[in-house]
């Protein structure tokens, strides 16, 4: 892309970021992190979803903006290790400040209201999760983790299935324009 | 500036969240060796910055102290050499302090040796003018010294006594004009007078051209000047001209050979006779004798008596072993052997037992202890 069409593009995309009221923003990751924390207490299969990166991933494409993004992405991430007691501190608040950056980036040059659109990035960006999220592991915590690519890629589907659907509840969240 | 900030400003916030979560995770997480790893990453971040660092002040201290090293052993360097040139004036003065024992040595030596009177002085000071050829010396009138005394040293004349004063004397060498000795030569007896020329050598005038006289002889005073006495050794000829009526004669003074620093005075003089020349001045080579002829064995030394001294001892051992005494066992007290025997002639068969013998029986006794010592 040329730095005429990148501006262009980023341009009329900016003309469709999406606003939300602030409660919105505080109880929809609450939520999501909660029923990450507490569902699979009940319902083990549940805890393959990972709520919170579908939230981050949302609301970094619908902002459109990588500094918002970023910071959605880490709060959303360090309030999901304080209470994930397991690990430091700082361990999802890293791969989801890359995620919320990265899909804000993504937001502001391609058209993310399409489902199919959402269905792929929300794929390869839970991908991307899993993965960032196990180099840490090693590099930082040292622990000889393996990556299941095959597991994770499957992981990756259902998530991304359960992103759209949650992605088309959240649209109806967004403050009018 | 804040265009560059505005175009890289999404990235260094990414950056610097990213870098403070890493840091809050270092904070928690210990290492194999339970250090936190913030230590760890800030341990191994900072140590090649301190290597660096500390190269660099090493490097810059290194400078400096060898600077102020160097400066310290340019300061030692210039203590030291003070210091060797402090110890060479004492060397030297050492060695000029041995030198002196030696003369001092040397002139008792002589003085207990020389039958004059003699009284030893020190040289202390030395006339004023560039060709004053006069000295002062410790001892004057009140050690004895007379005006017109003789001055000498081990090795030869120096001088005359000029003026004698309470605690001083003036010492008039021979190496002045107005200075003036009779002289004799050691090997052809010729008779001169000795006379400074304010050089370093001295002349002898009034020797007829006629008379031989070598190069290298030395002359000794004549004892005619009734200053010094006769037989003082002055010096050795080094140049002999002919001319007419007077031979020109120049003499290199021995008495300053060793310096001029204690000299004797001669109080009361006693003449000496003149020392006999010697034929030869050094060591001669003498080779090994020629081998003995064929079938003819080497005779030892002292196989045949040469001397008397030779057969008596011969005689003696002789008689020793006739009967049977051992020189050097004998006991004090105990008799000696009989010298008197006669012992038969070189050649004769030995008598038969109990035959007669013209001398004293022969002691049966253990040998005597012999009171002639002349083979021991």
């Amino acid at each position: 892309m040329t730095e005429y069409s990148d501006r262009f593009l980023i341009g009329s995309q900016r003309e469709q970021v999406s606003r939300f009221r602030a409660r919105v923003l505080l109880l929809v990751p609450l939520a999501a992190i909660l029923f990450w924390v507490y569902v699979p207490r009940f319902f083990e299969f549940l805890g393959y979803l990972e709520l919170p990166l579908l939230v981050t991933i949302y609301f970094a494409l619908m902002r459109r903006s990588q500094i918002a993004g970023l910071f959605i992405g880490a709060c959303i991430g360090l309030a999901q290790d304080s209470l994930f007691s397991k690990q430091p501190i700082g361990m999802y608040g890293i791969v989801k400040t890359l995620v919320g950056y990265f899909a804000a980036s993504v937001g502001l040059r391609i058209d993310v209201e399409h489902a199919a659109i959402r269905f792929l990035l929300t794929y390869f960006f839970y991908f991307f999760h899993q993965l960032m999220y196990w180099v840490l592991v090693r590099g930082l915590l040292g622990r000889p983790d393996s990556f299941e690519i095959q597991r994770t890629l499957v992981l990756g589907v259902l998530n991304a299935v359960v992103g759209v659907t949650l992605f088309h509840f959240l649209d109806k969240l967004r403050a009018p324009a | 500036m804040e265009t560059l900030l505005n175009r890289y400003r999404n990235i260094t916030v990414l950056l610097l969240v990213i870098f403070a979560q890493l840091v809050l995770v270092a904070m928690q997480v210990r290492n194999a060796q339970d250090v936190r790893l913030v230590r760890v990453w800030a341990v191994t971040a900072i140590t090649p910055l301190a290597r660096v660092l500390e190269t660099g002040r090493s490097a810059v201290a290194g400078f400096f102290q060898n600077y102020v090293t160097m400066h310290d052993a340019r300061e030692g360097n210039r203590r030291l050499q003070a210091e060797v040139d402090k110890l060479k004036m004492e060397n030297q003065f050492l060695k000029s302090e041995v030198s002196m024992a030696d003369r001092a040595k040397a002139l008792v030596a002589f003085q207990a040796r020389t039958p004059s009177k003699t009284i030893a002085a020190r040289v202390i000071a030395a006339g004023a003018g560039a060709n004053a050829n006069v000295v002062f010396v410790d001892r004057g009138s009140g050690s004895g010294v007379e005006r017109g005394m003789a001055v000498v040293t081990p090795d030869g004349i120096v001088g005359e006594v000029l003026a004698s004063y309470p605690t001083a004397s003036e010492v008039l060498l021979i190496t002045d004009p107005e200075f003036a000795a009779g002289v004799i030569s050691q090997k052809h007896r010729v008779v001169g007078t000795l006379k400074g020329q304010n050089q370093e050598m001295c002349r002898v005038d009034y020797v007829p051209s006629e008379e031989k006289l070598d190069v290298g002889e030395w002359f000794y005073t004549s004892g005619e000047d009734r200053i010094f006495p006769k037989g003082f050794p002055v010096g050795v000829v080094r140049v002999v001209r002919k001319s007419s009526p007077y031979q020109e004669i120049l003499v290199q003074p021995s008495g300053f050979q060793r310096g001029l620093e204690a000299v004797l005075i001669v109080l009361s003089g006693v003449h000496q006779a003149i020392p006999e020349a010697q034929a030869g001045t050094g060591p001669v080579y003498l080779g090994t004798p020629p081998p003995p002829p064929p079938g003819q064995a080497p005779q030892p030394a002292g196989a045949s008596p040469e001397t008397d001294a030779d057969k008596l001892v011969q005689k003696y051992r002789e008689i020793g072993a006739a009967e049977n005494h051992t020189y050097g066992e004998g006991t004090p007290g105990s008799k000696p052997p009989d010298f008197n025997i006669k012992l038969p002639p070189a050649g004769a068969p030995p008598p038969a037992a109990g035959a007669k013998q013209t001398g004293p029986a022969t002691p049966a006794a253990p040998p005597a202890h012999p009171q002639q010592p002349h083979d021991q």
